[in-house]
């Protein structure tokens, strides 16, 4: 069953054009990497989907509803992404609140759940992602890996749909992003439906069933995991593979030449 | 003695009263040109614009003098307060329209995407954080403040610098009196500068700004 359908989505900024025409289908329990070099739009088909940018034109289909991307309600917006979960690059977390308040803000606020319920939830989410020693922390006690780790929780309090993340490791130090990659692999192999724009060739390969490339606000390819790494069919998504592949490779070499 | 009197019953009062309402002022504005609405947000730039562009003495005086010759008249301490408010409003507006705006975009964003709605996101978590930005330089104004009101003098607001004039006007030591109503002044202040240090300790607690 599809839990979230785009068809034809449109963006531009100005006379860029960002998205040319996207279509994207998820299934429940599907985790979707979308690659691509900067400047593909992969991060602003995150936000259109979320609603943080307002598509110029598209329809999704979530939950058996259709809804016009471009003309979207306040109501309509706010249940869906109470549905949903969104990490981002920079955590964003709350930074006059607790790890723990950042987790129960949504429910208490904008679900109207009762304080004792949501604190229950909110330390069950922390202790998935090893947070819960830290619940009273303020954001700025915390290093990056472990706000990440406090925004996943935050993400899966409203027991989402689906949840999104936007470059979840780029903001972090090397040795910081293994806790986090850690953390979604649990969930993936909990069965979380995910969609995740991400630069981690290993995360892509290994954990996500469906791997999307994206260039110029197209998709280019698309399909399992496993095919798309090892037999990519069009040429421009090999030499993006390749040329990530010596990144990777030149960077691990600097690792070990570090320490 | 003579001159702490009418400082602890109308240079205190005086400062509080006005102080509130010219953060209300101040909160009100700032919100209306961040969320940019149309028209208000024309309506505070003038605000600003004139309240910051004429001196506080011929405000005083356009409302105690100048309205009861066009009819309006109102007695010397509500027109001080009146015009305390609305000048301090126009500055602190300016502060508290700064503090909103160095709350980083993704502050607001993170709220939206666990489903809360414009004004909850700006009440709990963009308003508390820009108080925290903002509390300096208000208390900077505030302190300010309880200087200015000396001038409510001007307009037969009996404060104590109204009083100690008085007084000197009767005794001729404006040396002595004068100096005693400085060293209150400065007492005010530094109680002021003290609470200062001690919020700034108590929001520090929460984390501060540091990102």
């Amino acid at each position: 069953m599809s839990v979230l359908e785009i068809r034809n989505l449109h963006k531009g900024f100005g006379s860029l054009v960002v998205l040319d025409g996207v279509d994207l289908s998820v299934e429940k329990g599907d985790v979707v990497t979308i690659l691509g070099p900067s400047g593909s739009g992969k991060t602003t088909l995150l936000r259109c989907i979320n609603f943080l940018e307002t598509a110029d034109s598209g329809t999704m289909i979530f939950d058996e509803t259709s809804y016009d991307l471009a003309r979207m309600t306040r109501a309509d917006k706010s249940r869906i992404r109470m549905r949903t979960g969104f990490v981002f690059q920079n955590y964003n977390l709350f930074r006059n609140k607790t790890a723990l308040q950042n987790v129960t803000e949504g429910l208490i606020v904008a679900r109207k759940m009762e304080k004792k319920k949501a604190d229950e939830i909110g330390m069950r989410m922390l202790a998935k992602v090893g947070m819960a020693e830290r619940a009273d922390y303020y954001p700025s006690q915390l290093s990056g890996g472990q706000q990440q780790r406090v925004a996943i929780a935050r993400a899966l309090a409203s027991d989402p749909e689906i949840i999104y993340f936007d470059e979840p490791t780029s903001a972090l130090d090397p040795e910081l992003i293994s806790e986090v990659l850690a953390v979604m692999r649990n969930l993936a192999e909990e069965g979380m439906t995910m969609i995740v724009v991400t630069h981690e060739m290993g995360f892509a390969k290994n954990v996500s069933s469906k791997s999307i490339f994206m260039e110029g606000g197209k998709i280019v390819e698309q399909g399992p995991s496993k095919e798309f790494f090892t037999n990519p069919r069009m040429e421009r998504t090999r030499e993006f593979l390749r040329m990530e592949e010596d990144r990777e490779t030149a960077s691990s070499l600097n690792a070990g030449k570090n320490s | 003695m003579k001159i702490l009197i009418p400082g602890l019953t109308m240079t205190i009062p005086l400062t509080v009263i006005a102080f509130s309402i010219a953060m209300v002022i101040a909160v009100i504005t700032a919100l209306i040109q961040y969320a940019n609405v149309p028209i208000l947000k024309q309506l505070a730039r003038f605000y600003i614009w004139v309240i910051r562009g004429t001196p506080l003495l011929v405000q005083l005086y356009v409302v105690f003098f100048g309205l009861p010759s066009i009819g309006f008249r109102v007695a010397a301490f509500p027109s001080a307060v009146a015009v305390f408010a609305v000048n301090e409003g126009a500055y602190c507006a300016e502060t508290m329209r700064a503090a909103i705006e160095s709350v980083p975009a993704g502050q607001l964003e993170a709220g939206f995407c666990v489903g809360m709605n414009y004004p909850q996101i700006m009440m709990r978590i963009v308003l508390p954080q820009a108080f925290r930005t903002a509390f300096p330089p208000l208390f900077n104004s505030l302190i300010g403040m309880v200087k200015d009101t000396s001038l409510a003098a001007n307009i037969t607001v009996a404060e104590m610098f109204f009083a100690t004039q008085r007084i000197a006007g009767r005794t001729y030591q404006f040396m002595a009196l004068y100096l005693e109503l400085a060293f209150i002044y400065l007492m005010f202040s530094t109680v002021l500068t003290r609470v200062q240090a001690y919020g700034e300790k108590r929001l520090n607690s929460y984390g501060g700004n540091k990102s």
